[in-house]
């Protein structure tokens, strides 16, 4: 899961980690209010939206002045901010988060995350902040530091020696960014966070080590033991139709531009079919795996989640029935059928538990939808919709 | 013969008395898998169908010599029940349970270096020698036993793969289902590396998908260790950067991770790669057309 810049820093906040001080703005009114608390200028006027490349789309701006403030809160609000992470479309700004500007003196990188290969939490420091980290790691990957933390052990302090030292801090600057660090890491166990970014961290004129921005996702699997973070959740932020679907216990990924909808069994099998659209000449519209414990009606809900997708031109379902019993399944398109209008050719293929049941079921419909055989003839027949 | 499990195999069920644990139980125990109990804390004394059911595993290993667990335990206590049974010198584990967070599974994989235990999952369908045992979720009946070893990230793929070599008749030695989260027990190379020394294992299918790098460690070792033909499949070409597809584990983060990659890294290992899902079955026929 995944939550705004200003959320982010209300966690480092309740952990001692510092940040500029600053507030969330939902209009220019309030940005204003803001600012003129902060008795401050510069200060910063921040987008809020969950994808980075915020500030080359122009959703960060510098106010030397109260009417810089107006000015800026005015521009970014409302705007679609399109970066690398948002796709073509953009995403509408609703959110502001408004700041002190700080002096800086040097701009690092750091992260934390779990990493699957050593199952350790791995620290990433690098000299090189601000920058894009893929970047460094390509052209100078020598600029990063890593250390991995065992998380049975915990993080020991010549980690947080190896970092500080590896980053060339001065001594008064170690002092700052060793409980620093240490409290980062505790977040990271506690909140099951997925990844913690701040880039950058930056050390101030006056040596104080401060996380100017933050990055923070979670374990999507953890979260019934994080009730507070869930309230952090905006809903705005995602796709409706994914949200919809998550509504039934649905796992439904949009894609864009495509125009073959399909509804999987199983994660591997909902790629792989996705993957067989897209050779047999069609756009796969949607990711959708209806799980191993799938109901007739979590079938009829994901059939109209598809349907409602109008650049869909047809619908793939592919069903290898292990948990899932095909007769389960065809009774779920059946009813779906009644309940939803299908005006775009259906193609199903069944196989495994119940699957002769599950045809009886679809023959005795009466609905217009092609059997195939298996996956390849299943993939001949999602051509010839693609194509018509 | 055949890996890891087969006659036997005496098979614990931790949350047996859970409603998936106990229809697949059953289920397990109608394929013919030898289980000899089941452990639910507070439930000692009580039986599942004439299984008997304990608090702890210790004493499932004590008083019916398990030598096998499987785990169906909701995703809050799964770690918790993985480690008892590493505790309890249990020598393989199965967990099917699917949403264990990542932090709970990092500890878990820490703990299980040097012990007596290898762990198969989580977030998979288990394991099957066709004919003998199976520990997991699978339909036994589209099995059948012969040459071939399969191994794959997600379960319905695996079942796809064994679908598919089946119109050709060919059976399989053993089928491992290692599951689809980012940190689990077994990985790839363990597999691959067990059915190279395993005679009655002629070819294998190896099922990967998007994530990590485990699909080009595999090819690797594949390279230098692996005599037998492999069919290689990846899933996820079609897809985008930064979603995780369903599996907690099926994510390319940045440029790495990807399907293209993956197949790249297989190909050049000299697995025969297929890139589209149905003709699995006619290559893996060519392919293995000498040694079967």
């Amino acid at each position: 899961m995944k939550i705004h810049e200003y959320q982010a820093k209300e966690l480092f906040q309740k952990y001692g980690v510092p940040t500029p001080r600053g507030k969330a703005a939902f209009a220019v009114d309030e940005a204003k209010a803001i600012a003129k608390e902060l008795g401050t200028l510069p200060v910063v006027v921040k987008a809020q939206i969950h994808a980075g490349g915020r500030g080359k789309g122009g959703g960060v701006k510098i106010a030397k002045t109260e009417a810089e403030v107006e000015q800026y809160a005015n521009q970014i609000l409302g705007m679609t901010l399109v970066t690398h992470q948002t796709g073509p479309e953009g995403r509408l700004v609703k959110r502001l988060l408004v700041e002190e500007g700080l002096p800086i003196e040097k701009e690092l990188y750091l992260s934390l995350l779990p990493d699957r290969d050593t199952a350790s939490i791995v620290i990433m420091a690098s000299e090189a902040g601000g920058m894009d980290i893929e970047e460094v790691a390509e052209a100078t990957p020598e600029k990063i530091i890593k250390v991995f933390v065992n998380p049975l052990l915990g993080f020991q302090a010549y980690e947080a020696r190896q970092l500080a030292y590896g980053l060339n801090m001065e001594p008064e600057v170690v002092k700052a960014f060793i409980p620093m660090i240490n409290k980062l890491y505790k977040l990271t166990v506690e909140y099951d966070c997925s990844l913690v970014e701040i880039n950058p961290l930056v050390i101030l004129s006056d040596k104080r080590v401060v996380a100017l921005d933050a990055k923070v996702t979670f374990d999507d699997n953890a979260m019934y033991r994080h009730k507070d973070i869930q309230a952090y959740r905006d809903l705005e932020e995602e796709d409706p139709f994914e949200v919809e679907a998550s509504k039934y216990n649905i796992n439904y990924i949009k894609l864009p531009g495509g125009n073959i909808g399909n509804m999987v069994n199983g994660a591997g099998l909902a790629m792989a079919t996705m993957d067989v659209i897209q050779l047999a000449g069609g756009q796969p519209a949607n990711f959708l795996d209806v799980g191993g414990g799938a109901s007739a009606e979590q079938v009829e809900n994901g059939l109209r989640i598809i349907l409602s997708d109008s650049a869909v031109k047809g619908v793939l379902i592919n069903i290898f029935g292990g948990i899932l019993r095909c007769d389960i399944l065809a009774t779920g398109v059946v009813q779906a059928a009644k309940n939803v209008e299908i005006k775009v050719p259906l193609i199903i293929r069944m196989e495994g538990t119940n699957v002769d049941q599950g045809r009886k079921i679809l023959e005795e419909s009466g609905l217009k939808i092609t059997v195939a055989k298996d996956l390849a003839d299943a993939a001949q027949k999602v051509s010839a919709v693609a194509k018509a | 013969m055949s890996i890891w499990v087969d006659n036997n195999t005496k098979l614990v069920v931790q949350g047996i008395t859970g409603r998936e644990g106990q229809f697949h139980t059953l289920q397990c125990k109608a394929y013919g898998t030898n289980v000899v109990a089941g452990v639910t804390p507070g439930k000692a004394g009580q039986n599942v169908e004439g299984i008997p059911v304990f608090n702890t595993v210790a004493q499932a290993v004590k008083e019916a010599g398990a030598n096998a667990s499987m785990v169906f335990v909701p995703p809050p206590f799964c770690a918790d029940a993985i480690l008892e049974s590493i505790d309890a010198e249990i020598p393989l584990i199965v967990a099917i349970t699917e949403g264990i967070p990542v932090m709970d599974m990092m500890k878990v994989k820490n703990y299980l270096k040097g012990s007596k235990s290898r762990l198969i999952g989580p977030n998979c369908p288990g394991i099957i020698t066709p004919g003998q045992a199976k520990i997991g979720i699978m339909p036994g009946p589209i099995h059948k036993p012969g040459p071939v070893g399969i191994v794959s990230r997600s379960g319905t793929l695996t079942y796809e793969a064994v679908y598919q070599i089946m119109r050709f008749g060919v059976g399989q030695s053993t089928c491992v289902g290692i599951g689809g989260d980012p940190v689990n027990g077994t990985n790839f190379i363990d597999c691959l590396s067990a059915f190279q020394n395993d005679p009655e294992t002629k070819a294998i299918i190896m099922v990967g998908e998007i994530g990590g790098s485990a699909e080009e460690e595999a090819a690797d070792f594949i390279k230098q260790n692996v005599t037998k033909p492999v069919v290689g499949f990846v899933a996820g070409a079609t897809a985008p950067p930064g979603r995780r597809m369903g599996h907690a584990g099926a994510i390319i983060s940045g440029s790495s991770g990807t399907a293209q990659g993956k197949m790249a890294a297989m190909k050049a290992a000299g697995i025969a790669v297929v890139e589209n899902l149905g003709l699995l079955g006619d290559v893996a026929q060519e392919v293995f057309k000498d040694v079967i």
